[in-house]
């Protein structure tokens, strides 16, 4: 096992930021790890929650934003709702999650794969179109085989349109966007 | 008046900050003051001495201290003056430590502030007359509160002292938590063979006066002169001639009645003794659950009474008793758990709490000491024990450690393992608190000998599965989720303020923390004091604690009664108000104000004036800022006085 060297590798702007971005003060948690006893996820993550808390409460910014659990968080908030220092853990996971992405960590490319695509077709058609989101998916990924066995299930029961369904609001979505994308550039 | 003024380094704590010497010569300057110096720690014995003869070099009528606050050093440095002859009330002390050195870095300022607090000081001191106490009797006898293990301790200590004894406990049984016990930690001691004998002394010492059942209702007065009124709770049995011999108890039709002594497990009849070793052992009546009471038929219990001694008519008593201090020793109460939904909000019958599980192991209690699974009364095998069940949690607002759960829990999984060889037992834990003697090896034993496995992390939820519960946790040490079948699961629920604190800390005219303990005098110096003179701690009602901590202050409250008692008088606080009987117009306003009553009306060649009572006057000040005559003065701190130092302050 590596050796850490706790104060020279304490990046304490790392954390001064996430207890910024969060409004969560990590020096609360005293890792009784209940946050890990109720994650439905912690069987697929390569770090468990609370030890998740415990890197970023001592500075380990770049195993932190490195680990695959960031992208597997399904946000559920067992975590926050359990936690009997009141912490609210899931929004700590949220902000490293924007954290790794705005400084280029790949996480899980899938994942990220994945949430651009649902997020640019949710911007060009107002709402998600299913299949043109599995196109964009499957061309970046090349996963071609991926939940291919729900296609029989589903298309029956009319559920997957193959074109873009109509909706009203649609300018008003990519409005949404381009604003996000000029407050964020600000 | 020939004022000294001696100003304290208190070493680098006002030194670091104030220039001492400056805020000396500045004094010199003071009308009266004849001499002034600084000293590195003036309430050391070389400091006294130096003040002691300063008196006598310079005939000095009058001491400032310029050093600490009052409550740390006025009563020292009241008893140096007294030893070179002066008045003790001829001194003043000017806090430029706390009020000054402690909170603010910049020297100058800090300088200038101490000079305005010594020129105030000397000011009031020019004004200050000499005081002398008066004497009053004291009423030799004391009231404890509560009849646990505390209680228990003090009232035996102070009744082998030679001291009357009234105690008053609230439940039918004196022995409270300790006796619902099934054995003590770390020795493995049975819990009521060690408790029972000490039970029966209360009961059968001379000294001693028990009411059961009862509560206090009323107190007034003083130190040395408290008055109590003390409900005696309706029974409906006449306690005088009800023997204890339990036929009413075996006959009684009713037996739905909850069994508050064995924590609800199991259910007992509406007339009945809580425990064979009960002390009192006397019958008594739930009125909720008997039918005679409820509805106007049934009265078995008195057809078969021996004693005839079924009264269902009875109505609650009152009586007085007169004491001269009080100790209060009412425990505590368990967290009520239900709050975690988690933990099935007590859906789940074999989800039980730690006291509970120690009825179930106790040979008297309603299994007969058989562990067996509420649901099914099937024996368990895996039981999983879960510590910090209201403890160390914000978020239910019990952020403090029980103190005795991490210890309590390895001694069920010790007795586990006894009552049940072929069970296996897991702890949930998040830290191992055995700072006792003799603690820690007793919680390795129970890994090491007992096979206890201890998993350090908390439980997230409890489900049922199938006729067993699923525990899932943490073991943060190994980094993963972990779950544990189990048959039995056992909450070591933590402390609380006993029901009803808040109302009798009103009562007693004593304060609590934000959970409900009562306040100790001085975190570290008193601990079994109160800041109301007379009234004591004892126990767990000043915050969480295990037997021998609890035993330890009810010996340390009876020592502080029988000091208190040693002399036939006290000496009351001269600091009390004054009617000024020719300015006083009769108008009543300070005798409504007047918090204690201790202000009452009397007649003066045939006008209605004031008058203080010295000895029950705490010196609050309420009064004379009612008066509007201003006739009403407290000694000490009279308006001359404090307009003196306001006038010293306020020069420009």
């Amino acid at each position: 096992m590596k050796v850490i060297n706790i104060n020279l590798s304490y990046n304490s702007d790392f954390v001064s930021q996430v207890e910024e971005e969060s409004g969560q003060k990590l020096n609360l948690c005293y890792q009784c790890g209940k946050c890990t006893a109720g994650c439905p996820y912690t069987a697929e993550y390569d770090i468990s929650v609370s030890q998740i808390m415990r890197l970023t409460q001592t500075g380990q910014k770049d195993k932190v934003l490195q680990s695959k659990s960031l992208w597997l968080c399904a946000t559920c908030e067992s975590c926050t709702a359990r936690c009997p220092n009141k912490i609210d853990v899931a929004r700590i996971m949220d902000v490293l999650r924007h954290m790794a992405r705005r400084e280029g960590y790949t996480g899980i490319r899938t994942v990220k794969t994945f949430w651009d695509s649902f997020l640019n077709s949710v911007r060009s058609n107002g709402r998600v179109f299913e299949v043109g989101l599995l196109a964009n998916y499957i061309s970046h990924t090349g996963r071609f085989w991926t939940d291919i066995g729900l296609g029989p299930k589903i298309l029956p029961k009319g559920k997957i349109h193959f074109k873009p369904v109509e909706m009203k609001g649609k300018k008003e979505v990519t409005k949404i966007f381009m604003r996000f994308k000029q407050e964020s550039a600000k | 008046m020939k004022i000294g003024v001696f100003v304290c380094h208190c070493g680098s704590n006002i030194e670091a900050t104030v220039d001492t010497a400056a805020v000396a010569a500045a004094s010199r300057e003071f009308p009266d003051v004849v001499f002034a110096t600084d000293t590195m720690y003036t309430c050391s014995e070389p400091g006294q001495d130096e003040i002691v003869a300063a008196i006598k070099e310079h005939n000095l009528g009058g001491v400032v201290v310029a050093s600490c606050t009052p409550r740390m050093h006025e009563q020292t440095f009241r008893r140096t003056v007294e030893r070179a002859g002066l008045n003790r009330y001829l001194f003043e002390m000017a806090n430029i430590r706390e009020h000054v050195s402690w909170i603010g870095k910049d020297r100058e300022s800090n300088t200038n502030k101490s000079v305005d607090l010594v020129r105030m000081a000397t000011e009031k001191l020019m004004r200050n007359r000499p005081l002398y106490s008066k004497k009053f009797d004291i009423n030799k006898r004391v009231l404890v509160i509560g009849g646990g293990v505390a209680g228990i301790q003090a009232a035996l200590d102070c009744a082998d002292g030679g001291l009357e004894v009234v105690m008053v406990e609230k439940a039918p049984t004196i022995g409270g938590k300790m006796a619902k016990l099934d054995k003590t930690f770390p020795t493995v001691d049975c819990s009521s063979c060690i408790l029972g004998p000490r039970m029966v002394d209360v009961a059968q010492h001379p000294n001693i006066t028990l009411y059961a059942y009862s509560e206090i209702e009323e107190i007034n007065g003083y130190v040395g002169n408290f008055e109590i009124k003390v409900k005696k709770k309706a029974t409906y049995v006449d306690w005088d001639s009800c023997t204890g011999c339990g036929i009413c108890m075996e006959k009684c039709p009713s037996k739905k009645a909850t069994d508050t002594f064995n924590e609800g497990i199991g259910k007992t009849t509406a007339i009945n003794i809580p425990f064979p070793q009960a002390i009192p052992k006397k019958a008594k009546i739930d009125p909720d659950f008997c039918t005679k009471i409820q509805k106007g038929k049934c009265g078995v219990c008195a057809k078969l009474c021996p004693s005839g001694c079924i009264n269902y008519e009875m109505q609650d008593e009152f009586v007085t008793e007169k004491v001269g201090a009080i100790v209060t020793a009412t425990g505590f109460d368990l967290f009520d758990w239900s709050i975690y939904g988690e933990y099935g909000a007590g859906r789940y019958p074999d989800v039980i709490t730690s006291l509970q599980y120690e009825r179930m192991l106790s040979a008297s209690g309603p299994t007969g000491g058989h562990i067996k699974r509420p649901s099914d009364g099937k024996e368990p095998k895996n039981v999983v024990f879960i510590q910090c069940v209201g403890s160390r949690d914000k978020s239910v607002g019990r952020p403090y450690c029980s103190g005795f759960c991490c210890m309590y829990t390895a001694k069920q999984a010790i007795l586990t393992k006894d009552h049940l060889p072929d069970s296996q037992s897991y702890v949930f834990y998040m830290d191992i608190r055995a700072i006792g003697k003799l603690y820690d090896e007793f919680t390795r034993r129970a890994m090491e000998e007992y096979d206890t496995k201890y998993i350090r992390g908390r439980v997230s939820m409890i489900y049922p599965q199938g006729d067993r519960l699923l525990v899932r946790g943490a073991d943060t040490l190994m980094g993963a989720q972990v779950e544990v079948d189990a048959d039995l699961v056992v909450l070591a629920v933590g402390a609380e303020a006993a029901a009803g604190a808040g109302e009798l800390a009103e009562k007693l005219r004593i304060s609590y923390d934000s959970y409900g303990f009562y306040m100790e005098g001085h975190p570290k110096l008193k601990p079994v004091e109160t800041n109301t003179a007379g009234v004591y701690l004892a126990g767990a009602c000043q915050g969480p604690k295990d037997i021998p901590s609890s035993v330890g202050q009810g010996s340390a409250a009876a020592a502080k009664v029988l000091g208190l008692f040693s002399k036939d008088q006290l000496e009351s606080d001269p600091q009390v108000s004054v009617v000024d009987i020719k300015r006083c117009i009769g108008c009543g306003k300070c005798i409504q104000t007047c918090p204690f009553g201790a202000i009452k009306e009397m007649e003066f060649r045939g006008m209605a004036k004031a008058d203080v009572i010295e000895t029950i006057c705490q010196g609050c000040g309420i009064c004379t800022s009612t008066c509007p005559q201003g006739a009403v003065q407290l000694q000490h701190f009279t308006d001359n006085q404090i307009l003196s130092e306001v006038n010293a302050l306020c020069r420009f």
